[in-house]
């Protein structure tokens, strides 16, 4: 046994391992961070494949901004755990039944003699697959690139309209306005001359007193 | 030595390469202790100067004994356990706040050959590894199951993550003009003198980037996260002791990496400013050591930021500039003047 397999069975073990416990976990926060962990290991696996930018880009994407949104969101939401649980045992031929449609079709994959990868080739220690593949993205494969992100830009927008809606008990102050603010908006210097001087109390008036 | 290579058999390689790597590591481990050690000293020098008081100067000569005092202190101190909080989750909180401020340095080069894995992605790698770090913060505020602790959480999440992409975009911007994301490359591309490096033609990003790090590592002004006076210390209310020690090594150990990242990426790194003074790691060094400043400076000068606006800034005004950049930088590229930028 070689160095790196130890290393990808110890991984493969906690990818299987963080995988199961994110659907059999209770707390709805430990599921996500679950899946976190197992993003980490898949992203390690991939490291051993040598493809280091997919295993970076997966860190920095999934876990670095996706999954921290997603951790934001459940952990404000309060989740009756209970309720969660209810119907699972209707619901489970059913999820059986398309579990075990994907082990079929997997199986079917794997098997196939025509979709088993080539001999890894050796690369050189100077390769570099961020490179090659950005080159391949923005030639040969431009134009599906570039729809993929003017895809990613309409749903990004359609998520904002559909929150974005106009408040009128909303007592918000928008910042832009408040930054302009001179000191002549808030400030005024009134001129007060002195008036005549009042004349010295008479230490006489103050003892009458 | 031969033992145990028969020891280890055909392992043997590997084990080497374990154990030298380790060796490394701690060389580069220890010295960033004391010096986030050292710069809570400066802090407390530095902002006392500034307000016109004379700092810790009772341990000691000058007070050079006081961090070595507070660590001594928070070691002996009792971690307490919140009754309510989530035991296992109370502890991993820290251990990931500073697990990626350390595993960042990894691949950040001391010299043209001082470097522990001179890797290819070494860029993407810190982007990675800063982005991680907010779990800590995630974590630990909400396994405090406090209120105050929480609300830290949440603000922190929000900023690190609006500020991350106002600072990658930065980057982008680097890796234009170097045309690659070894950090070794990266300052050699800056190479001959001051007028070289990249804070010149990308000086707006420049700026975008220093005052997002600023943000990412949640110090003053933009240190909402811990907000003393609304939500008395934010997400590590609830630590004591060394496991709130750890919370705060990781912050100026955070706060050391991005003046490092600042000054390999904008500021020509260990190469000096004039072509006839050697390169050394020391200019790297008084580098870093002018942007750390900066940071105490920030944190003396300004009061700090609302929410909202925090949120403004993120989103829209630097974000702006950083795109709008880019495209400039881009375009120059395609016309005579391209040598300006590389």
């Amino acid at each position: 046994m070689v160095f790196t397999d130890i290393v990808f069975y110890v991984l493969a073990a906690i990818l299987l391992f963080s995988g199961i416990r994110v659907i059999t976990t209770r707390n709805p926060v430990h599921a996500a961070l679950f899946l976190v962990l197992s993003f980490f290991t898949a992203a390690g696996i991939w490291l051993l494949l040598e493809a280091e930018f997919l295993a970076i880009a997966l860190i920095l994407v999934y876990v670095g901004a996706v999954m921290v949104l997603f951790l934001f969101v459940v952990m404000m939401l309060d989740i009756n755990l209970d309720k969660l649980r209810e119907g699972f045992w209707e619901y489970l031929p059913m999820a059986g039944f398309i579990g075990l449609l994907m082990v079929v079709e997997m199986t079917l994959v794997l098997a196939d003699k025509n979709l088993q990868p080539s001999q890894a080739v050796e690369l050189p220690a100077n390769y570099s697959n961020t490179a090659a593949l950005g080159k391949v993205l923005y030639t040969d494969y431009l134009l599906p690139f570039e729809l993929a992100a003017v895809v990613l830009l309409v749903a990004m927008i359609a998520a904002i309209v559909l929150t974005l809606r106009e408040r009128k008990d909303n007592k918000s102050m928008n910042p832009s306005e408040q930054v302009k603010v001179k000191r002549n908006d808030r400030l005024r210097i009134v001129s007060m001359p002195a008036e005549v001087e009042p004349p010295a109390p008479t230490p006489v008036a103050e003892e009458k007193k | 030595m031969q033992f145990f290579a028969d020891l280890f058999g055909s392992y043997w390689p590997e084990v080497q390469l374990v154990s030298w790597t380790l060796v490394k590591i701690v060389a580069i481990v220890l010295p960033l202790m004391v010096c986030v050690a050292y710069l809570t000293y400066f802090e407390r020098k530095v902002i006392g100067y500034m307000q016109v008081r004379i700092g810790p100067n009772r341990v000691g000569p000058f007070g050079l004994l006081q961090p070595v005092a507070d660590a001594l202190k928070l070691l002996f101190k009792e971690i307490i356990l919140p009754t309510a909080s989530n035991k296992v989750l109370f502890f991993i909180g820290p251990i990931l706040t500073i697990a990626p401020a350390f595993a960042a340095w990894a691949v950040i080069p001391f010299d043209a050959t001082l470097v522990l894995a001179n890797i290819d992605a070494g860029l993407l790698y810190i982007l990675a590894m800063t982005s991680v770090a907010v779990y800590g913060v995630i974590i630990a505020g909400w396994a405090s199951n406090s209120k105050y602790a929480f609300l830290g959480s949440l603000r922190s999440a929000a900023q690190i993550v609006s500020y991350e992409i106002a600072m990658g975009f930065t980057l982008v911007g680097v890796l234009m003009c170097a045309n690659s994301l070894n950090l070794g490359k990266i300052v050699m591309g800056q190479e001959g003198g001051f007028w070289h490096w990249y804070f010149i033609p990308l000086f707006p990003l420049f700026i975008v980037y220093f005052i997002s790090a600023v943000a990412e590592t949640n110090r003053a002004p933009f240190d909402v996260a811990e907000g003393e006076s609304e939500i008395v210390a934010g997400f590590h209310v609830e630590y004591s002791g060394m496991a709130f020690a750890v919370f705060f090594l990781a912050e100026y150990a955070n706060m050391i990496l991005v003046s490092m990242l600042a000054a390999l990426m904008f500021l020509g790194g260990w190469l000096s400013p004039v072509p006839f003074l050697p390169d050394s790691v020391l200019w790297l060094l008084a580098k870093v050591a002018f942007l750390l400043f900066l940071f105490l400076w920030f944190r003396a000068t300004f009061p700090r930021y609302r929410y909202d606006q925090i949120m403004r800034l993120g989103w829209k005004v630097f974000i702006p500039i950083t795109l709008v950049w880019i495209v400039v930088v881009a375009a120059m590229m395609q016309t005579q003047w391209a040598y300006l930028f590389h």
